[in-house]
């Protein structure tokens, strides 16, 4: 593998990082967003 | 106007390369990124508390993200006539690090998805608002206006102005006219503060086939427009001090402010030749940016300060 193809290779990982951090970080957005529309208690709601 | 099929001269660079984490963050112009969530903070803070402080977060994020979207699909578009203008040469597009076909699917995804998240979790005045800034940069100003008229910046400037107006309708969920004051600031901010830079960067415009002002009507009157934009400005930025958003400080700052940028516009009005006309323009340019922190910036702290006090 040349040297250009290393560089490559290291920027592909880069980027699956960063878009990696970005899904992980819309998870929680949306797991706080639905905790702070819903209330603190709402697994403890009557069924 | 640019040579047709300059964009696929730097696709074949690109799909070697392979652009980087910050060649990506480049195409969301992270300049441009910050003053947006700067005046949209101001917008978010002037209005009526009671948005959840996480909610807002998200919403600035939001915010942000859709800025980002707005330079990508711009960048996307004017790859060609960014190509051949010193100040655009470098950026992703023209180097050869980022595909067109990349920067588009980014910056589609990208506001497609800060426009969902934000009417989804916040508001969807916030998220319609956010979505009509996006649609009215790349459609109206980049695609139809910026390559027709020398008006470009000042209707293409609207979508530029709607931060604040986003950020009230994030915490509100409706629009005001202290957010529409805000939105008519930038609005006329824009063109002295473009025209300034067009003045010393007239032949990069050229080369490019961009009908900017002093291209097309040349720089005297370009000088011309650029006070009266100017002799606009300065008296609807009391205007938040007539209404009452504006305090005791916010009056002070506005009125040193205006009386400073009147004063580097009737300077670029008056010394119209050689390198001193040039440097004229670059200090108007540099304090027009100056200016809008300025006047933001201390609606932003006369606000807090209140807001801390209560």
């Amino acid at each position: 593998m040349d040297d250009r193809q290393q560089d490559w290779e290291r920027r592909r990982k880069m980027r699956s990082i960063a878009i990696a951090l970005v899904l992980v970080a819309l998870v929680i957005i949306f797991y706080v967003a639905t905790i702070v529309w819903l209330g603190g208690n709402v697994g403890k709601r009557q069924l | 106007m640019a040579e047709p099929g300059l964009e696929t001269r730097t696709l074949e660079p690109a799909r070697l390369v392979g652009g980087s984490v910050g060649d990506f963050i480049a195409l969301m112009k992270p300049r441009v990124m910050a003053l947006v969530v700067f005046t949209a903070v101001v917008g978010m803070v002037l209005a009526p508390p009671g948005q959840h402080p996480v909610l807002a977060v998200i919403a600035l994020i939001c915010i942000a993200v859709g800025a980002g979207a707005s330079g990508a699909l711009n960048m996307w578009y004017d790859a060609d006539i960014d190509a051949l203008m010193q100040r655009t040469a470098a950026r992703p597009i023209p180097r050869g690090r980022v595909t067109p076909e990349e920067a588009l699917t980014f910056g589609v995804v990208l506001a497609a998805g800060s426009v969902t998240v934000l009417g989804v979790l916040v508001t969807w005045t916030a998220g319609a608002l956010l979505a009509l800034t996006i649609a009215f940069y790349l459609f109206v100003y980049t695609m139809w206006l910026k390559r027709r008229t020398p008006q470009n910046i000042v209707i293409g400037g609207a979508a530029g102005a709607f931060p604040p107006m986003i950020g009230w309708a994030a915490m509100t969920g409706s629009v005001s006219l202290e957010g529409v004051v805000l939105f008519l600031i930038i609005f006329l901010w824009t063109p002295p503060h473009f025209w300034a830079l067009a003045l010393y960067r007239a032949r990069d415009y050229e080369r490019a086939g961009v009908p900017m002002l002093p291209v097309v009507a040349g720089p005297d009157e370009t000088r011309k427009q650029i006070v009266v934009y100017t002799a606009l400005l300065v008296p609807l930025a009391l205007v938040p001090a007539v209404m009452g958003f504006g305090g005791a400080f916010y009056t002070l700052a506005a009125i040193a402010l205006d009386a400073v940028l009147l004063a580097l516009a009737l300077n670029v009005y008056r010394v119209r030749e050689g390198r001193v006309a040039d440097r004229a323009a670059k200090q108007l340019f540099a304090f027009s940016i100056l200016y809008l922190f300025g006047l933001f910036a201390a609606l932003l702290a006369e606000r807090s300060l209140a807001l801390w006090l209560a």
